[in-house]
């Protein structure tokens, strides 16, 4: 019988943590552990998820192929798919399928600093990357790792052990947050991303970008990023469109005549530049 | 090689003793192609079918898995079709399809077992256009009325009896179903006749088309070229080259199946995001990167126009959107008469 890369293959959800009142982060194990011995993904990857009985939806994977043998999924409780998923427990079976697309060119980073913006959910696909770089098989080969992240409002922030608690505490790596709104429990920055990385000003020297967030966000943070003087190869970003298939074939995530499932999820500036702006 | 036409019915049912066969059928004063239960339920006499054939190998429906699902663990079952096929009297336009359709479902990263499993086992047995119809412009796509691309047989109607032309092996193992004579040198006279008088009158100028596409992407011409489209989706529905599918659950609780069926690029439906963001939100941009995936973006990619110039988008279109008068306003010149 032939193998339909359509059919997924089954896993365990092993551990669920409640990211913001809406984002929740999915720890999940295939069934059979040869499958994750195959499954092989790169940081920026993705992969379609299927609760059973709903249907599928393409979710960026934001572990690190560094954790071995487990796979999470940050998803924001938006559609069908998600308000489906986000009602499954402990325990419960789903399908994944994978992994799909291109992924972020971390061998071209090499002994470059990164400086990743994130807005709201935009920092799940980041995490990836952000975890496979300051994993300690791989820290010596880049620079200093920033990262800058905004949400909403502290509710809204996503990551918090993992800005708070884990990445702030390692060697040359730097945290910024900010929320929209002033809230009485927050002494952090106040603002919108975009604003905050302009007062940051850091420069493009040696310096890749690498963002993700609401589309708004995006705009104008690659508009920031212009100013202060970072060519179009030196800002990545990951894009998320409808997709079905993931196999470059159901035809609706093409941004002219690129498959985001297959030439993406990763473009730098430059590439996105020569797209039609249809993402 | 010689058929007579009295003798295609015998040679169809012969046929289905190894093969599920598939012939053009009247229903609903359509013509359609749908597997035959007798040879003699098969016309001969058609220009061609409302829906293209291409729903043989790429269903408008299809189960991709069952499955059934608990705490305890899965059991999915994989449904692939495998069985032995002929597609009877499918024109050269719709052949030529099926090669343009191979290049999606077999990219260069991902095979599509689904569809390549029954392309695989049909055997494609073509009867060329003696006269094509006033919205045919096949000639202009690099097709022709008795173009042979993909078929393994292809019939030439002289009248009472088909001229065969043998193309492929598989071609070759059907015809030994069929009471075959040798042709003679007046048959093969009159099928080269035949093939000569058949004209497609209706032409579209590519030349210089997909240099325009590639830098009109902001023009003006795409507001007003569009506007009369109303995003009903025949176009695409009953256009052989289309291969756009959605992947849908049909299933009480975790007991179903997977299901795929066609969709269209010209529903709003297609494109949204979860969260209400739309890539390409009205009209104007479906209408758009459709005409630009046949005529740009799959050549990009294919190296080939993703259009055989069969003209069902324009019989089918309920506004008389015509995608010749379309062509002929990108390329800046007078919308050429229709006949």
């Amino acid at each position: 019988m032939a193998d339909s890369p359509l059919i997924p293959f089954i896993a365990t959800i092993t551990d669920i943590v409640d990211e913001t009142s809406d984002v929740k982060t999915f720890q999940m194990v295939f069934d059979d552990p040869a499958v994750m011995e195959a499954f092989n993904n790169k940081p920026g990857q993705v992969a379609q998820l299927s609760v059973f009985g709903t249907g599928e939806a393409t979710i960026s994977i934001t572990s690190s192929p560094t954790r071995n043998g487990i796979l999470e999924f940050s998803v924001k409780n938006v559609g069908q798919l998600t308000t489906a998923l986000h009602q499954l427990e402990i325990g419960s079976k789903v399908g994944i399928r994978g992994p799909y697309g291109n992924h972020f060119p971390y061998h071209s980073m090499q002994g470059k600093d990164l400086l990743f913006i994130g807005g709201g959910i935009g920092l799940a696909p980041l995490r990836s990357l952000i975890d496979f770089v300051l994993d300690a098989s791989n820290r010596d080969q880049y620079g200093k790792v920033t990262i800058l992240y905004g949400a909403r409002s502290m509710d809204d922030l996503c990551f918090k052990r993992d800005l708070f608690e884990r990445w702030c505490r390692l060697p040359d790596t730097e945290v910024l947050t900010t929320i929209d709104r002033p809230e009485d429990a927050w002494t952090g920055h106040v603002g919108f991303v975009p604003a905050y990385l302009e007062e940051i000003n850091p420069t493009p020297e040696n310096k890749i970008a690498i963002t993700c967030g609401p589309p708004i966000m995006i705009k104008f943070v690659l508009q920031a990023l212009e100013k202060m003087g970072y060519t179009d190869e030196q800002v990545i970003t990951t894009l998320e469109l409808k997709m079905k298939c993931g196999i470059g074939k159901c035809g609706r995530c093409n941004i002219g005549d690129k498959f985001v499932c297959v030439d993406g999820p990763v473009f730098s500036l430059d590439q996105i530049k020569a797209m039609p702006p249809e993402y | 090689m010689i058929i007579t036409k009295q003798d295609i019915p015998n040679f169809l049912d012969s046929l289905k003793n190894n093969y599920q066969v598939f012939a053009p059928v009247k229903q609903d004063n359509y013509t359609m192609f749908k597997a035959i239960t007798s040879g003699s339920d098969a016309i001969l006499d058609y220009s061609n079918s409302k829906i293209p054939p291409k729903g043989i190998l790429f269903p408008q429906t299809e189960e991709l898995f069952s499955y059934k699902v608990d705490k305890q663990g899965a059991h999915l079952e994989e449904k692939i079709d495998s069985e032995q096929k002929v597609i009877f009297g499918i024109r050269p336009c719709d052949a030529k399809s099926i090669a343009l359709l191979d290049n999606v479902f077999n990219n260069d990263k991902y095979e599509d077992p689904y569809y390549l499993t029954r392309r695989e086992n049909t055997v494609l047995v073509g009867i060329g256009c003696n006269q094509p119809q006033s919205t045919c412009f096949c000639t202009s796509v690099e097709g022709g009325p008795f173009d042979t691309t993909n078929l393994d047989l292809l019939l030439v109607d002289i009248g009472d009896k088909y001229v065969v032309e043998v193309l492929t092996d598989k071609g070759k193992k059907v015809l030994t179903s069929a009471a075959c004579s040798d042709a003679s040198e007046a048959d093969k006279q009159a099928a080269a006749k035949t093939k000569e008088s058949a004209t497609v009158v209706s032409k579209v100028n590519l030349d210089g088309l997909k240099q325009k596409l590639d830098s009109n992407f902001y023009d003006e011409i795409w507001d007003s070229i569009s506007e009369k489209c109303i995003g009903c989706a025949a176009c695409t529905y009953s256009c052989p080259t289309c291969h756009c599918f959605d992947i849908v659950d049909e299933a009480k609780d975790c007991d179903g199946c997977r299901v795929r069926n066609w969709d269209s690029c010209m529903f709003p439906e297609f494109t949204i995001h979860g969260s209400g963001h739309n890539p390409r939100p009205s009209g104007k941009e479906r209408f758009r990167n459709r005409v630009m995936h046949k005529f740009k973006y799959f050549i990009d990619v294919n190296n080939a126009t993703a259009c055989v110039g069969c003209g069902r988008c324009i019989q089918n279109c309920p506004v008389n959107l015509d995608i010749r008068e379309v062509l002929a306003d990108i390329q800046g010149s007078e919308a050429r008469s229709v006949s």
